[in-house]
């Protein structure tokens, strides 16, 4: 699977309640959660996000609390996948489990900034900056986690083994 | 081979004699916990995976208790939602409205945890319950409905990283400002995917109240789970609460640990963490002119008997600063008629302040205390991100009871010591 889009960049530390802030907890919804992600983070990203694009950020993206709703508001908005130096541990788990995109790499993170155009190579971890020429690996993702992508998310990994 | 406690019990959960860092496993859990804004989604999802019945009535544990009593329409229906699925499941620990609790003050005082334990909730201060030498982690909803379907989860064994905590509590100094200050010295993300091991002499002497309230924030730190190695106090708060065995582990002496930190908390004054991190913290004495609109006393982190008895021994004869909302959340109904019975309530109403109904309310910003553009709190609960309490423009302040106790009483914050 293949990402092409913008980059949004953001910094470290972008916690749930920045991604979707709790007074939206009252829906599950993807498509109104989407309405209001980063809303209190980045007006532009609200209004300006196309399918396909893609946020880069700095370490322990996705801290704090254990909401779902965070990488389903994330999915929802059409961001095809998250590059970060780190990933804060529920949110990685969740992002996997519902099948966002999610790719660790330092140094792609240090050589990517906002509103350039990326391609990313989910199979291969290859990350490529069309705007500057530069080109990264990411992080592989352990094995077991790829035989929860390639089955469709966790519960369809459940679902299968139950038939 | 030497383990951590945490490493045992994911060992025997697993079913293996031993277990190492970076391992992957498969564990069987004892409780899987819900609240009703993680459920809704956990119980569409548990619907996807075949089952039609939870893997077992009784340790699946569903609580409303972030938006309620029902903050409005949507909230409502997502309560219904909890509700019914519960009678449907018959959920032994379903509560409703009335008997309900913050969760993680709840699960502990029914006994409903107990040490030994395997939980996994869809929040992420399922933490807490580390406090009673169990091994409890925050996961989301997908994974809490993978759980109710097969009663296992796969895990990764993490790393733990030990602190020792040595010297002499100062006076207001509670187990809130260790954590703070903990959290202060390694950063959000400084135990990120491992476990916190809490030891030494000043955690032997600590009141389970105050383990609860540093195992409910090793989230803060990014950690995976937080522990206490279960000791007398642990016995002689679950004794008369366990309706089911329990078991006490304790780390091997040679057990490894990624890195061991030590505090002397004699240097350790009371806590308080800035905007907008709860690692951005400074001593009381540190804080400068901060005034203040409002203050928070509650919560899954300081919302248990102690932490309302340490604000009602500071607020007892003092009125709270004009234009200032002071709102105290009891944790669960047991509390709050405690509270009241030791006469807590004539303090805090006397003092001018409100007594809210058991609930997660104003911590997330979901109501019982929302904070308008320019407001400050203080406030005993665990995260200040942007947002967190209302408005973007807002600011939260973190403190141990005794100073959002005080701080209501001067307008600004400040500590005990100030007040004549």
């Amino acid at each position: 699977m293949k990402c092409r889009g913008r980059v949004w960049k953001f910094g470290q530390n972008i916690d749930t309640d920045v991604i979707i802030p709790a007074r939206y907890l009252n829906v599950s919804d993807p498509d109104e959660l989407a309405r209001h992600c980063m809303e209190d983070e980045n007006v532009r990203f609200v209004k300006d996000v196309k399918k396909g694009d893609i946020i880069v950020a700095e370490t322990n993206f996705g801290c704090g609390s254990s909401r779902e709703h965070a990488p389903i508001a994330i999915k929802a908005k059409g961001i095809c996948c998250v590059i970060a130096k780190s990933f804060a541990r529920i949110f990685y788990r969740n992002a996997f489990n519902m099948g966002l995109a999610i790719m660790e790499s330092g140094k792609a993170v240090d050589g990517i900034q906002d509103g350039h155009e990326i391609e990313v190579d989910l199979e291969k971890g290859e990350i490529k900056n069309i705007t500057t020429g530069g080109s990264y690996k990411a992080n592989p993702i352990p094995s077991f986690m790829r035989k929860i992508i390639d089955d469709g998310g966790l519960i369809k990994h459940i679902a299968k083994g139950r038939s | 081979m030497e383990m951590t406690i945490t490493q045992k019990i994911l060992a025997d959960h697993a079913g293996l004699k031993e277990v190492h860092p970076g391992q992957l496993i498969n564990a069987r859990v004892d409780i899987a916990l819900g609240n009703d804004i993680t459920a809704p989604i956990a119980i569409e999802q548990f619907k996807k995976t075949g089952a039609k019945s939870v893997f077992d009535k009784e340790k699946v544990v569903m609580i409303p208790d972030h938006f309620t009593p029902n903050k409005d329409i949507k909230s409502a229906e997502q309560c219904k939602i909890l509700r019914e699925f519960s009678m449907d499941q018959e959920l032994t620990h379903y509560y409703e409205v009335g008997q309900a609790g913050i969760e993680h003050a709840l699960l502990p005082e029914k006994g409903i945890v107990l040490p030994g334990d395997l939980v996994i909730g869809a929040d992420s201060h399922t933490c807490t319950y580390g406090a009673l030498g169990a091994f409890s982690t925050g996961v989301g909803s997908t994974d809490l409905a993978a759980a109710m379907s097969t009663g296992e989860l796969w895990l990764k064994v993490p790393e733990t990283i030990k602190l020792i905590y040595k010297g002499h509590l100062r006076p207001w100094v509670s187990g809130k400002d260790l954590i703070l200050y903990t959290i202060g010295r390694i950063g959000v993300d400084g135990a990120l995917y491992k476990a916190m091991e809490f030891t030494g002499e000043v955690i032997d002497q600590l009141p389970m109240s105050g383990r609860f309230t540093m195992a409910n924030m090793a989230i803060e730190a990014g950690a995976k789970n937080g522990v206490f190695i279960p000791d007398s106090a642990t016995e002689e708060y679950i004794r008369a609460k366990a309706k089911r065995g329990y078991r006490f582990y304790k780390s091997d002496a040679q057990a490894q640990y990624s890195e061991i930190l030590e505090f002397d908390v004699s240097k350790i004054e009371p806590q308080v963490a800035f905007p907008h991190l709860p690692s951005n913290t400074r001593g009381i004495s540190e804080v400068g002119e901060v005034s203040i609109d409002q203050a928070v006393i509650g919560s899954c982190t300081n919302g248990r008997l102690d932490d309302l008895r340490d604000a009602a021994r500071v607020l007892r004869g003092h009125k709270i600063s004009a234009n200032i909302r002071l709102i105290i959340i009891p944790a669960t109904p047991y509390i709050y008629r405690q509270a009241m019975k030791e006469g807590l309530f004539d303090i805090f109403l006397d003092a001018g302040g409100v007594v809210s109904p058991p609930t997660c309310g104003p911590c997330l910003g979901g109501f019982m205390g929302v904070l308008a553009k320019g407001e400050r709190s203080i406030s005993t609960t665990n995260r200040n991100f942007v947002g967190r309490m209302g408005h973007a423009e807002s600011e939260v302040y973190l403190s141990n009871p005794a100073i959002a106790a005080a701080s209501a009483i001067l307008g600004r914050i400040g500590s005990p010591e100030e007040l004549t």
